[in-house]
């Protein structure tokens, strides 16, 4: 079974990737670079979980297909 | 006053050996008389066993090598009688700052442990170290022990037989022979004795260069171990500042690997750097200055027959962590009592192939960190160097950042999961006791437990029945029965029992856990007793 939850989980996903992308507005390649990279591991610390970690990678990397 | 290392402490003597018709033959020698091999040899020595050290020098290193020593290496030492004197000389230090670029992003503390004898860390130069060891040699010799230190005797020779080994060894007065049932080589990075069996490490998983720089001052900066990220004295790089005895203080700067290394330890460009660092009207003398090289590798086995192999000789790590002499002190202590057993027929001969499993083990899981460190402090890509700084901008304001931080993972014991020798374990005692690990320390009553412990199998009783003594296969084990009672800290009952109400512990002379039960069961004892002696 997965650990994953790889099914909808954000209530108003248009408001999240709005914020997401306004985040990035005027910055340089580099200040974003640096911003994605806390946010994954602001985010990664918050899950935690050894097993939901390593799948979430492996989705990432695109190696996973998870229905 | 001539300084420690300048002094000839164990000069060169003519011994009746190099007048001998025939190579006198010895049950052990020891090559090389560093932190590892004196500490093999006054195993050896506190064990009855005869040996002979050969050393080509008369006097201990000078100059910038292991500063800091761990817990497991001072109660190593304390089994052997030289502990104490290398805490009342070692700084101790509990507190740490990391730096990056400009600003100090954290501090940590590792709090001072009130319930075990020794702390987790002293810094004290090799020099000393080795120049307490030596005289703890002396001390034994002066006793009646069969220890003898042979300084300016050089290995030049090594011819392998099936039951001893012949040396050819190079002196003053000329080459003389002499034979050995058992070859250690505690011969360093150079090994000779590796050189002489045709035999190299495997892997070299990384290379870099650092300028070292022992300088003295006396500047009142705390006694605090201070490691920066990218500062701006040398950037995109890191640095160390550590504080020693008389007020000697390291400092670690790394160069990369593709530096012009003749010209980077020129003093024109060395005082700068440090003056950068240390500050502009900070008056310091340099006692030491020298560009390391290091590389992360290890033999592929580390016996091979009658020749053993032990610290820097066998394997290699980066200086980041501490790993180095610490690791080489219990690579001493693991062999020791098994090439005793050996020796006197008590056990197999392979018991000492567990010597290479389990240090192999430890080696491994020394490079590994050290690999995983070098990573952090040196990105080998630019998305690498992203993540690393985005860990330490983190961990300026996070708490959760800090432990991703990665300045060199302090040297801990291995702890010998899956050892050969390992015996029956029970889930119902704590997880830092079970078989493999070395015997974490308590108070005891006005004492210590680790005084109790060592030199011979035991079996350790908490609030358990067993017999005083047993015998299994020609090993005597006597009984060492304690109560959590005897320690009102409940440091005792927290490491050893955990939520059970008791326990049986079987301890290997190394202070290493090799089985462990809740009660006492004599079949199941006497089995533990062959397998952790290699009976089995």
């Amino acid at each position: 079974m997965s650990a994953l939850n790889t099914r909808p989980n954000i209530a108003k996903p248009d408001d999240f990737y709005a914020v997401l992308i306004a985040l990035h507005e005027g910055r340089s390649k580099a200040e974003s670079d640096a911003i994605n990279a806390r946010l994954i591991l602001i985010l990664a610390n918050q899950i935690g979980d050894e097993a939901v970690l390593q799948e979430a990678l492996a989705a990432a990397a695109g190696s996973a297909h998870v229905a | 006053m001539p300084r420690i290392f300048e002094t000839p402490l164990y000069p060169y003597r003519r011994s009746p050996d190099q007048d001998a018709r025939a190579p006198m033959r010895h049950k052990a020698v020891v090559v090389g008389a560093g932190p590892v091999g004196l500490t093999v040899a006054l195993d050896l020595a506190c064990h009855g066993i005869p040996v002979v050290v050969l050393d080509e020098n008369d006097r201990v290193s000078w100059g910038s090598r292991a500063i800091c020593f761990s817990r497991r290496t001072l109660e190593i030492l304390d089994r052997l009688g030289c502990g104490e004197r290398l805490v009342d000389k070692g700084v101790r230090w509990d507190r740490g700052r990391v730096f990056f670029d400009e600003r100090q992003v954290y501090e940590f503390n590792l709090s001072s442990e009130t319930t075990q004898r020794r702390p987790a860390f002293i810094n004290l130069q090799q020099y000393y170290f080795e120049k307490f060891l030596v005289d703890r040699v002396h001390e034994l010799a002066a006793e009646g022990q069969p220890i003898e230190l042979r300084g300016g005797n050089r290995l030049t020779g090594l011819e392998a037989s099936p039951d001893h080994l012949a040396l050819t060894v190079e002196t003053p007065d000329g080459p003389y022979r002499l034979e050995a049932d058992w070859v250690i080589a505690c011969d360093g990075p150079g090994s000779v004795v590796r050189s002489k069996l045709g035999l190299d490490f495997q892997g070299r998983v990384f290379e870099d260069n650092f300028l070292i720089a022992d300088v003295v001052m006396h500047a009142d900066f705390p006694t605090e171990r201070w490691f920066w990220f990218d500062p701006p004295f040398n950037r995109g790089q890191s640095a160390l500042l550590h504080k020693q005895p008389d007020d000697v203080w390291r400092i670690d700067l790394q160069l990369g690997w593709d530096i012009d290394r003749e010209k980077e330890k020129l003093p024109e460009n060395v005082i700068p750097r440090l003056k950068a660092m240390l500050g502009e009207d900070i008056e310091f003398d340099l006692e030491w200055v020298s560009i390391y090289t290091f590389q992360c590798r290890r033999m592929e086995k580390f016996r091979h027959g009658r020749v053993i192999f032990a610290g820097d000789a066998a394997h290699q790590v980066s200086p980041f962590g501490a790993r180095g002499a610490n690791s080489g002190v219990q690579d001493a202590d693991n062999l020791v009592w098994k090439l005793k057993l050996v020796m006197e027929g008590a056990a197999p001969d392979h018991l000492l192939d567990s010597y290479n499993v389990e240090r192999v083990q430890a080696a491994d899981d020394n490079i590994l960190n050290s690999t995983r460190s070098t990573e952090f402090i040196t990105p080998k890509s630019d998305v690498s160097r992203l993540f690393r700084n985005a860990v330490l901008d983190l961990s300026e304001s996070f708490a959760f950042a800090r432990p991703l931080v990665n300045s060199g993972r302090l040297s801990v014991p291995c702890i010998h999961d899956g050892s050969p020798l390992n015996g029956p374990d029970t889930a119902d005692l704590p997880a830092a006791t079970r078989p493999g690990a070395p015997a974490p320390d308590a108070p005891l009553g006005n004492g210590w437990l680790l005084d109790r412990l060592g030199g011979r199998f035991q079996f350790l009783s908490i609030d358990a029945a067993a017999p005083e003594r047993i015998e299994a296969n020609g090993i005597a084990v006597e009984r060492v029965g304690v109560s959590a009672n005897d320690d009102p800290s409940g440091a005792l009952a927290e490491r050893w029992l955990g939520k059970a109400r008791s326990g049986v512990y079987l301890l290997r002379p190394d202070q290493h856990v090799a089985a462990r039960w809740t009660t006492f069961d004599a079949a199941a004892a006497e089995a533990a007793v062959k397998r952790a002696s290699g009976q089995e």
